[in-house]
């Protein structure tokens, strides 16, 4: 079932519907890419509350698509990863660096405002190996330093601005 | 209750049934909480990788006791390439397309056993358990 | 005997109106006699219930209960029992005995103690049947052939939802139990506190994820403080668990601060290969919610104080 997105001021906003299957995850890649160029959005919210399991295929999409919109100027938040889902990915040893991410969809517009964003920034998109190695059981990390506990605010650049408009209007 | 389930895999809307399906049975099993969640994914894991290395196959989720355990058992099978260095391809980061390479690592991380054999050229076989705790 | 090779049917259909299947001639006469049997214990009701509650004393069963208890009890096990018999259906017993047991466990009414009650309803019944048959002897032993499975059936009923109701009790408590061994606390909006004392093991450490996330969600926390200063040994497994605790907080939208990690117990935990990188430690549990409400107070900070970023996309 293809997602659906809604446009609200600067932001889009993709609520999954159901159950994705990987054509869809890529659909939403692809439907992404055209809106935010189209409207030139600053944030995506993507809403991910329905979905039962994520895994690395979904993760990998997910971070991926991040990636691409952050090269088209707009920042992404992943919201409503149910705790069980959470709690499975980590233990799959997944995780959403450079991703951000935040409790549900108000949570989600108030981060892209800006109010929040020091507070839940992953770490700032890593190489390939960052990813691999990002493993909270890996051993050896010659990175140590890099990413030592100091606030996570590696992304202020990624601040997207604020909110302006908060009527809901579709995309397309 | 149905106690054994059979999903062929062949496109990738069946590997959302398959982990549906295991999640049905792992709650019929007595799971709960996170592990049904846990379990989904696992299956998941290698569905997907029956699409993606070896283009079709079949998952086949049962009831797993053996002595006082009782679990769940997952079988991952498919007739597709097979897996020349197993223990290579169970390293985490280890993908020859791309991917995260965390889907064989993974799932044995999530599950409670995890078995893999497979035979260059002939397919791929994965029996993974977990236990009711 | 037709009676208990149907029995299998009866279970599976919860047996309704015994009458109305086409039965053979064998059946009926069974039926017949049901009903007659159903007729004796409905006259004989008021005096029958009375012996089985002597019986009940007599045993010292149910010895929680007051004399007045027993007999109201008494009154409706009995009518539920002559109920089953004439109807064949157990469900309205099964559903009496779930309420029952559910009002009596709390009081410490013990297995044996239901079961009992129940087998000597069964034989005060069958010893006023051998009175009122003992003439015949071979319509008695029909009579018997018809009410003991019967009986049976009823008394595997009752303790079989009894235990039931048991152990789902029972769960509940250790449910209970374990949720206050380890609260989620929430010391003000947005900040939860998971204080964790005592040995975790990876049964532990799992529930412990599960509660701190489901808190997460259901107070929209964004900072949570764990305080691992009440437990005594953290080995690397435990030290995964932990950090896997983190990152899946993190997945939610809420930072975690780790509070009571000891210098020495860090350095062990580098050593051995656990990767601290990613988890944001604080020295103890006070400088933890400090550093807690630092994090909730910067964003109106920086909410009213700018929104312009340093850099650039
Ligand atoms: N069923 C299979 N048939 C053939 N090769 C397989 C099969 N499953 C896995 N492999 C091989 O093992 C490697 C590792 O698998 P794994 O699932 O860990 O990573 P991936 O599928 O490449 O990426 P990811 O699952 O993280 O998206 C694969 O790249 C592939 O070469
Ligand atoms: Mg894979």
């Amino acid at each position: 079932m293809r997602v659906p997105i809604l446009k609200q001021g600067d932001y889009l906003i993709a609520s999954v519907q159901s159950v994705l299957s990987d054509d869809d995850l890529q659909l939403l890649r692809d439907d992404l890419a055209d809106r935010v160029g189209r409207f030139r959005s600053r944030g995506v919210i993507i809403d991910v509350t329905v979905l039962d399991v994520i895994d690395s295929f979904a993760t990998r999409t997910l971070r991926a698509i991040a990636h691409m919109l952050k090269l088209r100027g707009a920042h992404t938040v992943i919201v409503g990863i149910q705790p069980d889902v959470a709690f499975a990915m980590v233990q799959l040893g997944l995780t959403l660096a450079g991703v951000g991410t935040a409790l549900d969809l108000e949570e989600g517009l108030e981060y892209l405002g800006g109010r929040a964003h020091r507070l839940h920034e992953h770490r700032s998109f890593g190489s390939r190996e960052e990813d691999r190695l990002g493993h909270p059981l890996r051993t050896g990390r010659h990175s140590h330093e890099h990413h030592s506990s100091r606030p996570r605010d590696e992304d202020e650049n990624d601040h997207p601005g604020h909110a302006s408009q908060r009527s809901l209007e579709y995309g397309q | 209750m149905a106690n054994e389930s059979r999903i062929p895999i062949r496109t990738t809307a069946d590997i959302v049934t398959a982990r549906q399906k295991g999640r049905i049975l792992a709650m019929e099993l007595g799971f709960d909480g996170s592990d049904l969640t846990v379990i989904a994914t696992a299956i998941s894991e290698v569905a997907r990788n029956i699409i993606d290395h070896a283009k079709s196959g079949e998952v086949i989720i049962t009831r797993g006791n053996q002595g006082g355990k009782r679990g769940i058992c997952v079988v991952a099978h498919d007739s597709g390439p097979g897996i020349a260095d197993v223990e290579q391809a169970m390293q985490y980061g280890y993908s020859t397309r791309n991917g995260l390479g965390i889907g064989l690592p993974g799932a044995k991380l999530l599950m409670d056993e995890f078995n893999i054999s497979s035979v260059a050229g002939q397919g791929t076989t994965i029996t993974m358990r977990k236990w009711r705790h | 005997m037709k009676r208990q090779s149907q029995k299998q049917t009866d279970e599976a259909t919860s047996m309704h109106h015994l009458g109305v299947r086409t039965a053979t001639t064998g059946d009926e006469a069974n039926e017949a006699l049901l009903r007659q049997l159903v007729a004796h214990l409905r006259q004989n009701r008021t005096q029958l219930r009375e012996e089985w509650a002597s019986h009940i004393t007599e045993a010292e069963l149910l010895t929680s209960m007051s004399k007045e208890e027993i007999f109201t009890e008494a009154t409706s096990v009995y009518d539920n029992y002559v109920a089953v018999l004439e109807t064949g259906s157990v469900e309205a017993l099964q559903a009496y005995a779930r309420n029952l047991s559910e009002r009596i466990i709390p009081r410490g009414v013990e297995t044996h103690e239901v079961v009992g009650i129940v087998l000597l309803l069964r034989d005060t019944l069958a010893r006023s049947l051998f009175k009122k048959y003992q003439g015949d002897f071979n319509l008695l032993n029909r009579v018997l052939d018809a009410y003991e499975p019967a009986a049976n059936r009823i008394a595997n009923t009752v303790a079989v939802s009894f235990v039931q109701e048991r152990e789902r009790i029972i769960r509940q408590q250790q449910e209970a139990i374990r949720e206050l061994s380890t609260p989620v606390l929430q010391v003000r909006e947005r900040l939860l506190i998971l204080p964790i004392i005592g040995v975790i093991d990876t049964q532990r450490a799992r529930q412990l994820t599960e509660q701190l996330l489901r808190g997460i969600r259901d107070n929209r926390a964004k900072v949570v403080v764990v305080d691992i200063t009440g437990v005594p040994t953290i080995d690397s497994k435990v030290a995964n668990h932990l950090v896997q605790t983190v990152e899946a907080s993190r997945l939610m939208g809420a930072s975690v601060i780790i509070t009571g990690l000891s210098s020495e117990i860090a350095q062990t935990l580098v050593t051995i290969g656990v990767d601290l990188s990613k988890v944001n430690a604080v020295g103890d549990l006070q400088g933890g919610i400090e550093e807690a409400e630092r994090l909730l107070g910067y964003e109106v900070i920086r909410a009213s104080q700018s929104m312009n970023p340093e850099g650039q996309a």
